[in-house]
């Protein structure tokens, strides 16, 4: 390899290879287009960030981009052009996430406080919208182009759009005997039938408001059923400076408390809520409140059960599989091996959701055939539910083992065993004073890291139980196999269910600890750091 | 070897031993083999029997291989299911090049430049690796919910996202396996190929890349595989089953007990674990080294 390259170094050569090598190339060319891809995105990303109002979003990638900018444009920045795509992806998809899981904890974000306070006053404003009394009915079409759709109404024969953004204005267009525009200036009018067909487009007419005016007083015209609009109007209004909402019906004032949430003056609350700052609340709720405290130690209890006896069980029989095949002796050692590690090739996620069906207690082929038929609920009843998930984890990861532990066996020194056999030691002797605490310090980083990997297996606890059977003693949904990731995602109610993204990322966190003491002993074992 | 040494001083004595002998130390380890071997396949060549099985259920299948037909297989063209390999095949090759690109350019600089600030951001890379991205999917969930408001691209519910979301461990999963591989490679050949004229990108796409083809296979495989066995990101950024994935899909086919598609399913994962198997047995060798090295398992 080396000779290639060095070997035109030599004069007669030079001239030619400088030449080839320099110059502005086509890679400065690629780079050049490469730019102005990665510029017209930015700033349409810029541009659609201003638009929606999203200050962070903004500011971060008039950032990146900037900086992306300068790292190539300038020939000082060299290590730089290297690290950066990658850097902006760790930064925005993990840095950030990371501090952002942290932010989350220390808030009451979930169902009924999801959004900004200036989100949930929008909200109510519109959750208590009614038909004004006496509002004329006006015949309606609903209008599209593109993606956008928009009502057009006829008064007196005059045809008028709006959209969501747009409040009604006049434009050019056909009405039919019954005042329903049938031509529109600029918009393909949608005829009905499209609607009774299209549930997902009837659903998006049904919560169109077009409002009538710039006036937000002037109300919004609505449908039901999208041939008439009528106008509807907020019981609400909102009182900037007091920061009250007023019902004009009523008369009942809410005012804004400390939790996010409106509570009039005869004590009820708005639904729309926005969330605030709770402090550590989560974290003291998830050890104090009685719904929580105690299925969240059975679930830590388990989470750390399972990584440890998982990582001590794979490891030992990997190892026993090691030892026994680790024989010159015997013939036919690598079909052996490749047999041994099918499972290990085997998609965990796969291998997962077929031992669910194969421990199934009704048609389950682990009954019929190795429990001649019994009715055995492995998955129904706790302590077999955690058994099963013990036994399909070690059949997932003793391969793993047995592979490591045959590559640290064979890198051994022989010296050590021949002058142990020497002296004398038994077989188990020399096993128990040699091999094994020499396996282990080569072994002991991996099994920390395949603790902490365990200790977040998300795939195979839920594909295998999903959690279950539920703890009956509590309405949280976690179940006897929940492990905290899972259970961390049966709270966050990210998948249906209700929120509580708060409490869920205090969890997080209470991982990330974990993880990170774990982690900082395993640094501290592989000494990595020297390396470098 | 020198337990032989007795063995042979007796065997003219009594033949017997010497065959008890070997069954003692060698024999006895093939039978055990057989069992082994009958634990880690039998799960495998079941669910090849249960895919071929007429009826398309679990609970028919009384003896292996009872009934050969090909019944499921057809059936997978009435589902999503080659949509779903389509965008596993996509998330999956679009994570692994771009885990591929970042993680060579960056461990290129690493190993190639000295710089201010080198050995912290190593380090911070190697503590930032250790914590694992999944736990933080909350907050990845509401940041996407942030983002699609702005960029549709980037929202939930794109497969734009899902394959942004998991290039963001590529440096720091990546980055640590390569770096050392990329030390390997003596540096006498960067300064060759600079008073050569080369400029610093021309060594690293002509000189070092094609250099470390076998750490880029890995890296590549290691990344393709945690994209396909992904569930928790995918299943709740993807959110239309048009987009799914197929750890997404074919939990849905399966995860509820009386609506299970058993048949389907079998179908489905011999013809979804088939490549990764034979891919996996075939580079075992480089997999198990790079596991080790990047401490993460599949």
């Amino acid at each position: 390899m080396s000779t290639e390259t060095t070997a035109p170094a030599p004069s007669q050569s030079t001239d030619a290879h400088s030449r080839r090598w320099t110059g502005l190339g086509w890679g400065f060319i690629a780079k050049l287009l490469l730019m102005m891809i990665v510029n017209a995105l930015g700033v349409s990303a810029i541009m659609s960030a201003w638009n929606a109002q999203a200050w962070v979003i903004l500011g971060a990638s008039i950032v990146l981009l900037a900086i992306a900018d300068w790292v190539y444009f300038s020939r000082r920045m060299l290590p730089m052009k290297y690290i950066y795509p990658g850097l902006v992806f760790l930064l925005v998809f993990q840095v950030f996430t990371m501090i952002y899981t942290a932010y989350v904890a220390t808030t009451n974000y979930g169902a009924g406080h999801n959004v900004s306070k200036s989100q949930a006053i929008d909200a109510a404003l519109i959750q208590a919208e009614r038909e004004v009394e006496g509002s004329p009915s006006y015949p309606l079409a609903v209008v599209r182009d593109g993606d956008t759709i928009g009502f057009a109404i006829s008064e007196d024969g005059v045809v008028e759009v709006g959209t969501a953004d747009e409040p009604l204005a006049e434009v050019d267009g056909a009405v039919d005997d019954s005042g329903r525009p049938t031509e529109v200036d600029g918009w393909e009018v949608v005829p009905v039938t499209d609607l009774l067909k299209d549930q997902a487009l009837a659903q998006d007419v049904t919560a169109l408001r077009v409002a009538v005016s710039d006036e937000a007083d002037d109300g919004s015209l609505r449908t039901r059923e999208g041939s008439t609009a009528k106008v509807y109007r907020s019981s609400l209004v909102w009182d900037e400076d007091a920061d009250t909402l007023t019902d004009v019906d009523s008369g009942v004032v809410y005012t804004p408390n400390d939790r996010g949430t409106f509570v009039g003056d005869d004590g009820s609350t708005l639904p729309a809520g926005w969330y605030v700052n709770v402090g550590f609340e989560n974290f003291t709720k998830a050890v104090t409140d009685p719904e929580y405290a105690k299925p969240l130690l059975r679930v830590t209890a388990w989470t750390f059960a399972f990584a440890v006896l998982t990582v001590v069980s794979s490891f030992l029989l990997g190892l026993f599989f090691a030892i026994v095949y680790n024989d010159d002796r015997l013939r036919g050692r690598k079909t052996l091996r490749t047999l041994f590690i099918l499972p290990y090739a085997f998609p965990a996620f796969l291998t997962a959701l077929l031992w669910r069906g194969m421990l199934n207690p009704e048609f389950g082929i682990i009954n019929k055939w190795f429990f001649f038929g019994a009715d055995i609920n492995w998955l129904g009843d706790p302590w077999l539910a955690r058994f099963s998930i013990l036994f399909v984890n070690l059949w997932l990861s003793y391969p793993y083992w047995f592979l490591v532990c045959t590559g640290a066996l064979q890198s051994l020194p022989s010296e050590t065993t021949e002058a142990a056999k020497i002296d004398g030691a038994g077989r188990w002797r020399q096993f128990r004073s040699i091999t094994f605490p020499l396996l282990l310090v080569s072994t002991a980083p991996l099994a920390i890291a395949s603790f902490a990997f365990n200790f977040n297996n998300f795939t195979i606890i839920y594909m295998l139980t999903n959690g279950g059977p539920r703890f009956d003693d509590t309405s949280v949904p976690l179940g006897a196999t929940d492990i905290l990731i899972s259970a961390i995602y049966q709270i966050s109610g990210v998948a249906g269910g209700r929120a509580d993204y708060g409490l869920a990322a205090a969890l997080s966190i209470v991982v990330f600890v974990v993880v990170g003491i774990v982690s900082a002993l395993a640094f501290r074992q592989t000494k990595k750091l020297e390396e470098f | 070897m020198a337990t032989t040494a007795p063995t042979t001083s007796s065997t003219h004595r009594r033949q017997p031993t010497r065959r008890s002998r070997w069954w003692l130390e060698v024999g006895w380890k093939y039978p055990l083999a057989a069992v082994i071997i009958f634990y880690a396949a039998f799960p495998l060549v079941f669910v090849l029997s249960a895919s071929l099985d007429e009826r398309g259920s679990l609970a028919g299948t009384q003896r292996l291989f009872g009934s050969i037909s090909l019944n499921n297989y057809q059936e997978l063209n009435d589902t999503l299911f080659w949509t779903w390999v389509g965008n596993t095949l996509i998330i999956g090759i679009a994570a692994a090049i771009g885990a591929v690109l970042m993680g060579a350019a960056a461990a290129y600089a690493f190993s190639r430049f000295r710089f201010k600030g080198r050995r912290t951001s190593l380090t911070g890379l190697l503590i930032l690796q250790m914590f694992p991205q999944t736990v933080a999917f909350v907050a990845v969930f509401l940041l996407l919910i942030s983002l699609g408001e702005v960029i549709p691209a980037l929202g939930i519910n794109s497969k734009i996202a899902l394959i942004c979301v998991y290039l963001g461990t590529a440096l720091g999963a990546n980055t640590f396996l390569m770096y050392g591989f990329f030390n390997s490679i003596p540096m006498e050949m960067d300064e060759a190929a600079k008073i050569d004229g080369a400029s610093h990108s021309q060594i690293f796409w002509g000189m070092i890349i094609p250099l470390v083809r076998p750490v880029l296979a890995v890296v590549g495989l290691l990344a393709f595989i945690s994209a396909f066995g992904d569930f928790i990101l995918a299943r709740i950024i993807l959110v239309s089953s048009e987009n799914w994935t197929l750890a997404v899909g074919m939990y849905q086919w399966v995860s509820d007990q009386l609506t299970a598609r058993w048949g389907i399913f079998s179908a489905g994962t011999v013809i979804a674990a088939l490549p990764v198997l034979v891919l996996f047995l075939a580079l075992q060798r480089y997999i198990v080294g790079g596991l080790t090295a990047g401490s993460v398992k599949g």
